[in-house]
This record gives structure tokens, sequence and C-alpha cells, in this order.
């Protein structure tokens, strides 16, 4: 019954999304503010539907309802309750649902951000939204019905793909779908003004805290991801510009030329037609990503899913809403007219620099991640693009980039002084040339880039430090002048300095990554292997049985140079369901390196095993963390409180532009 | 179901696990183990998606690094190495597609897209109006009072 009643919900919302996506429109052509608002209150039943809808596959999961075909697929009833739940979107039509899901919740907060946004903005971004919302509705139910009934039911579920139970995994793909749903909200807000055919400072305000919300859950969702392939893929690695990656990566850069755009749109009134394009662009890479994902046209490790005629489905939807509104950009995009100039040397002009870099970036990305497929399909020919190109093509631009980042960050609006900007950044260049230096000499003989890389990240991070610590400084005497202009920063100050920090730290582990290390032997136990300033000596292998799985389990003592760690355990699982082996590897945090173990087959008496020595790797998904706490800190700075969704709040006087 | 279970079990093959290089195919000259390792980054496994030979478990990703260090050890050079791989099994073996006509628009892409978007952005600021252009400012000022106006009424 509660299937049904989840199946009815779903239909139900479908319909209701039909209302919301049509009757705001027939509202805003005839210039009736009774229509036009309907789609406020259709988003908010559409929620609620879609969240019943949810609500019941998630009890099919958690009661292990095998009658029901997706639960039967991917569960069983001996998983740990937290993987019954988290397998509600560890499959295609599962996580499809959590994405209408997503959906829907951002239309209910548009929906209640009554009195924040401009009402013919407002209606026309959840008209938009409300088509998004019925092409996957639709898609979902036509295609990838997740409450499809099994006659007569199984009594034991197939398990869930054992690489997916895993904590990490549980989190991604919500962290990622709040991302990329988050970027719809740009697109409704921009298809929303060509159809308004007007745009202003306010639009780049009520845009804002959605992007940069999206932001934040996609650093932390593609952060996430690629920790899990770190330690459950069982060799370490942590990006392999595969396909998939590359999907949650594209929209991820696009999103950030957004940011950077629309700060430029909210202070000085430029950049519109760009920012509108490029609000366009990013959620169309989110679709992309989805489309390349689900259709399982890249196949990959992630792809659970490849059926054809999803893929049709998926590829119309994608065609319908890029086409759909690049053919409306190009026909009104001519009406909006560019406001505020800037002198060719000025914030706004950096800020255009580095829309030209990371929009170059987010295209080699796409050319390199789409090229393999368009010369087969034109030619026949097979190519392979893989890392080595990324590295070849997608460093080079980032990098001069990154080198500029301090500078522009020191620039003034409108006219700035390039040299002085230089001249404010040269304390924190010294340092990191110094260091930088320090490293070349200390580790002669080795990696010659890591210590550059690591000398370019200590550069934003300074940067960013000096940047933020001269605007408290200067013209404050005495700590308790400096402490309240501190205090009186924006925090969305705070937030860019973090941001560009999280990148500067981000970038000294991968630099860092030159000096890992790695040894690999067969050992019995009490023997020892080394690699880099590590030590692990083989204790025991013993048997261990979990819930839904048996495990060989090696245990060794760990050390550093003399000092000795706690001891390490890694293991060798196998799946009973699907008998699918799996590895997890040991990994003991030393400070901000890791020392990594895994085992591989048994030969002879003795066990194969790689040790890793991998230093300072931590500050990768730190980096992304603090990069995060940026985006959030930004989100609550004062001036978009005006725009946050709370209902109860007064009208808030209009605050001044700084 | 079928075809979702045939799937599942062609993504488990591809499925990588922790074993890649296996301790009895290292070679016991650290220098030619080092420029065999260096290879095998980037050769695709390919039977597998996007992975190197030296990330994968896959039984012909072994016999293709098993491969490298036969020929390793017979003396040839590393593009010796490769180009013998290469003949056997294509382009599509090199995770770093050569240059040739058919990936020139792959190599050239980003310098392309940036020195247009530079040259662009270049040629749109020559273009744009002295500061102080007056019928401009008061266009705009006009604009946003409907536009305030507007809101009123709404």
């Amino acid at each position: 019954m509660i299937v049904e009643i989840g199946h009815y919900a779903l239909a139900l919302a479908l319909g209701v999304s039909v209302i919301q996506a049509l009757v705001p429109l027939w509202g805003l052509s005839r210039q009736d503010r009774a229509l036009a608002s309907v789609g406020a209150s259709a988003a908010l039943i559409s929620f609620a539907l879609v969240a019943l809808a949810f609500a019941c596959l998630v009890a099919s999961y958690v009661r292990s309802d095998f009658s029901v075909a997706n639960v039967f697929e991917n569960s069983h009833s001996a998983q740990p309750l937290i993987y019954k739940f988290t397998s509600v979107w560890g499959n295609h039509e599962g996580s499809l649902l959590l994405w209408v899901f997503i959906l829907t919740l951002f239309g209910a907060l548009v929906a209640l951000s009554r009195r924040s946004l401009p009402p013919r903005l407002r209606a026309g971004a959840l008209a938009t939204q409300g088509l998004v919302a019925v092409a996957f509705l639709a898609f979902t139910l036509l295609t990838s019905n997740p409450f499809r009934r099994l006659s007569p039911a199984p009594a034991e579920g197939q398990d869930l793909n054992p690489i997916l139970q895993d904590l990490g995994l549980a989190i991604h793909p919500p962290l990622l779908y709040v991302g990329y749903v988050g970027f719809s909200m740009t697109y409704a807000f921009a298809v929303a003004a060509l159809i308004d055919g007007r745009i202003d400072a306010m639009w780049a305000r009520a845009v804002r805290p959605w992007t940069l919300l999206a932001w934040t859950f996609l650093t932390l969702g593609i952060a996430m991801g690629s920790y899990w392939a770190y330690y459950e893929l069982g060799w370490g690695g942590w990006w392999f510009w595969d396909p998939v990656e590359n999907a949650s990566f594209m929209p991820w850069l696009a999103g950030t030329a957004l940011i950077h755009s629309l700060v430029v749109m909210e202070k000085r009134d430029a950049l519109k037609v760009w920012t509108i394009l490029l609000a366009i662009l990013t959620f169309s890479l989110s679709l992309l990503g989805t489309f390349v994902v689900r259709s399982g046209v890249l196949t990959s490790v992630h792809s659970f899913a490849s059926d054809p005629a999803r893929g049709l489905f998926i590829l119309l939807i994608l065609v319908f809403f890029v086409g759909g509104s690049l053919a409306l950009f190009a026909w009104r995009a001519p009406l909006l007219r560019q406001g505020g100039l800037f002198a060719p040397i000025s914030r706004e002009s950096a800020l255009v620099v580095n829309n030209i870099f990371l929009a170059t970036a987010c295209a080699t990305v796409f050319v390199g991640t789409l090229y393999p497929l368009a010369l087969e399909m034109l030619t026949g020919d097979k190519i392979s693009v893989g890392a080595p190109f990324f590295n070849a093509t997608f460093v080079p631009v980032v990098v001069p980039l990154l080198l500029f980042l301090p500078i522009g960050q020191s620039l003034a609006w409108k006219r700035g002084d390039l040299l002085g900007a230089a001249q404010r950044n040269l304390a924190a260049c010294g340092l990191a040339v110094l260091a930088a230096l320090a490293l070349i000499a200390f580790t002669r003989g080795g990696p010659v880039l890591a210590p550059l890389g690591v000398g370019l990240g200590l550069f934003l991070v300074l940067g960013a430090g000096f940047d933020l610590g001269e605007r408290i400084v200067a013209r404050a005497s005495g700590w308790p002048a400096m402490l309240s202009r501190a205090r009186g920063l924006p925090r969305s100050a705070w937030g860019t300095a973090l941001a560009h920090a999280g990148i500067g730290l981000s970038i000294i582990g991968i630099a860092a990554a030159a000096w890992s290390s790695e040894a690999i032997a067969v050992l019995k136990p009490g023997e020892r292997l080394t690699a880099g300033r590590y030590t692990v000596v083989l204790e025991s292998v013993v048997p261990r049985t979990g819930p839904n799985f048996r495990a060989e389990v090696a245990r060794f003592q760990l050390f550093a140079g003399d000092r000795e760690l706690a001891p390490v355990e890694a293991s060798k699982r196998v799946y009973t369901a699907r008998s699918m082996p799996t590895t997890e590897a040991g990994i003991r945090t030393d400070w901000l390196s890791q020392a990594y173990v895994s085992l591989g087959e048994a030969q002879g008496d003795g066990l194969a095993v790689r040790l890793y020595d991998k230093p300072l790797i931590l500050l990768i998904w730190i980096g992304a963390l603090v990069m995060a706490i940026g985006g959030t800190l930004s989100l609550t700075d004062r001036r978009f409180r005006l725009a946050a969704p709370r209902r109860a709040a007064p009208l808030a006087a209009p605050q001044p532009a700084e | 179901m079928r075809r979702l279970l045939f799937a599942l079990v062609a993504l488990m093959l591809a499925l990588p696990a922790a074993h890649a290089v296996q301790p009895d195919e290292i070679l016991k000259d650290p220098a030619l183990e080092h420029r065999a390792r260096a290879i095998s980054g980037g050769l695709r496994c390919l039977v597998c998606q996007n992975q190197s030979i030296d990330d994968s478990n896959a039984p012909l990703a072994r016999d293709l690094r098993i491969l490298v260090r036969e020929r390793l050890q017979a003396g040839d050079s590393d593009q010796a190495v490769v180009d013998f791989v290469v003949a056997r099994y294509g382009d599509f073996v090199l995770l770093r597609p050569p240059f040739n006509a058919h990936t020139a628009i792959l190599w050239a892409a980003p310098f392309v897209i940036l020195l247009g978007g530079a040259i662009f952005v270049w040629s749109r600021r020559r273009s744009l109006p002295a500061p102080g252009a007056v019928s401009r400012l008061t266009e705009e000022e006009r604009r946003r009072l409907d536009q305030l106006l507007g809101e009123e009424r709404d």
C-alpha cells in the first residue's frame, strides 16, 4: 500500500508541476497577478507530494520490502540499517527520485521567499523550475519507476553494490545533487529574466545566494567523491579525470566563474549578458553531467544504469533545456542593455580575466571528455583521452589564473592600480618564493615541480591572509580599533579570503603528492615493508564475519621512523549476496600525512601488501572544506538575508550597496 | 532484468581493486622498474574504463605490464616499448592521444578558446562608449525608473 501511495503521489506531482510550469506563464502574458502567483502554491504542493513519494520509497527500503523491484535489486535484509537507508539513492531510479526531491525542495524555498523577490521574476523562475520538474518526473515515471512491483515477491534482495556500501558514498550523491540542482535555480532565474526582458543588480543579488549554496554543496560533493575514491578503490588515487568526475567538475568550474561574474553584476551592474549566459551554461553542464552518468554513454565505474531508452529520453531533456534556453538567449539577450563601465585595469577587469580562464578550463574539460565520443561517431577512430592529456592542457590554463588571483583580488573597483596591487602582494610572493627555494634545496634530486606547486599554494594562502589583514590593520590604530574593523568586515570578505586560501591549501596537497612513495611486497607474519617515512610489520591475518560480508583482516604494526603509531588494519571483503570482493585500505592519519596500506592476493603462505607514504595528502580535502566554509560564510552575508527565504521577516529596508 | 544483471557483471569485471602491480611482476633493476611504471601509467587498460594498466587488476592489464617489462629487459627504449604496444593495439591504448590530423582540434582547443576569449573581450572593450556618454546614462536612468515604478505597481 505504501508503495502505491508513493507511486500515486509521484504521478500527482507530475500533474501539479504541469500547472506550475504553464499557469504562471499564462498569467504573466495576461498581466494577471492571481494567475501568475499560482506557481508558488503549485511548487509547495509539488514538493509535499514528491517528499511523500520519497518517504514511501525510504520506508520500503527500511522495511526490506522485496516486492518492490528497486528494493529487491539494491538491498538485502542483512544490510546495516544505515545502508538500507542510503541504498535508496545508490541506484538509478532512487537517485533520480532524490534529484527530483531536491529540485522541488528548491522550488518550495523560492515559493516561500515571497517578499524578497520581484513578483514577475519569481513567477517566471517558478514556471521554469516547474518545467524542469515536469521533464524529470516524466522521465522517472515513464522510464525509471522506482515503485515497480515484482510478483511473486522474492524472499531476499540482491544487495547493494558493495563498493557503494560506505558512509562516504552514502552522503556523496545528496551533496552533489544539491549542487547540480541548485544551479537549476540560477537557470530558472536567468530564463525568467530573459522572458521578462530586464535584468539588474537586484537580479544578481537574488541569484547569488542560490549560486553560492549550489557551489558550496558541489564543492563538498566533489571532495567527498574524491576522498571516497581514495580510500575505497584501494590504490590511493584521488582524481582520475574519469568522465563521471569531469561531469561534476565542469559545472563546478562554470559555477565558480558565475559566482565571480555575479559579484561584478551586483556591485557594478556590468557583465549582464555574459552572466545570464553563464547561468544557463552552468545548469546545462549539470544536465550534461546527469546525461553522462545516467545514460551510460561514457560508461565507467559510476554508471550503474545503462539503458538506451533512458539515454534517449535524457538526451531529449538535455536538447530541450539547453537548446531552448540558448534560443531564448539569442532572441532576448540583445534587449538587455549593458551598464557599468570600468577601466581596463580594475577589479572588474580582473574578474573578466578570471572568467575567461575559468571558462577556458571548463571548455578544456568539456572537449577532453566528449572528444573521443565525437571522433568515434564521425570517423570511427577510437582514441583515449586520459589524465596525461588533462595534465598537459588543464594545468597550463589554470596556473596563470592562480598566479594572478591575489593581485586581482587587491585591485580597486572601477579603476585600479596594477603596480600598487602587485606591491601589496610582494610580501606574500616573497615568502612563497623563499619557501619554494628552501624546499628545492632541501629535497635536492627530488621532483622539481612539486616545490613550485607548494610555493603557488602558499602564495594563495598568504595572499588571501594578507589581503584580509590589510583591510583590518589599515587606518586602524590599536587593538580595539582593529577588532572592531575585523568584526565590521562583511562576511563575504571573510568568505572570499577563505575560499581562495582553500584553493591554495588544496594545491599544496596536490603538489606534495609528487613526494609520495610506494612499496609492494609479499609479506609473511613478522616481516616488514618500508615506503618513505613509514614501515609496517605484518602481525597477523585473521578471518572476520560482518553483517553481510566475510573478511580477511590483516593487522599491521606501524612505525614512522622510530616512533610507533597506532596499529592499522587492512582487509579484503567478500560480500556474500553478490559474491563480490572489495578491499578496505588501512589508513592511519599522521598529522596532515597518511600511511596507506592495502592488500593484494595471497601468494603462497604470504600476502601481497602495498604501502604508501602520502605526505600532506589531507590538505587536498581540507582545502575543499575551507572553500566550502568560505562559501557558507559568504552565504550568510548580511546583504543576502534580504533575499534569503524567510517568510515571517518583515520587509527589510534596502541595504546600501557597498 | 537480464540486461541489468549483465551490466552488473560487466561492471564487476571492470571494477578496480587494490591489486594492480603484483609483487612477482616487479623487476629487480629499480631503474628499469621505474621506467616500466612510468610507461604503464600512460597505457590504457583496454577492457577497463579510463584506467591505466598500472592501476588495473584486469588480467589483460597484467599481461600488458609483463609485456612492457619484457621489452624493457630486452633493451628497448621507452619510445620503442610504447610504439610496440601501439602497433598491436592502436592509438586507443594511449591515454595521452598523439597529435595528428584527428586530434589537432582536441589539442588546440584550450589554447584557441583562451586566445579567442581574450580577443573577444579586448574588442568589446574598445567598442564601449567613453565614460560620460550622456544619452546612454539618461536612458539607463529612465529604464531604472520604469522598473522601480513597475515594482511599485506589482
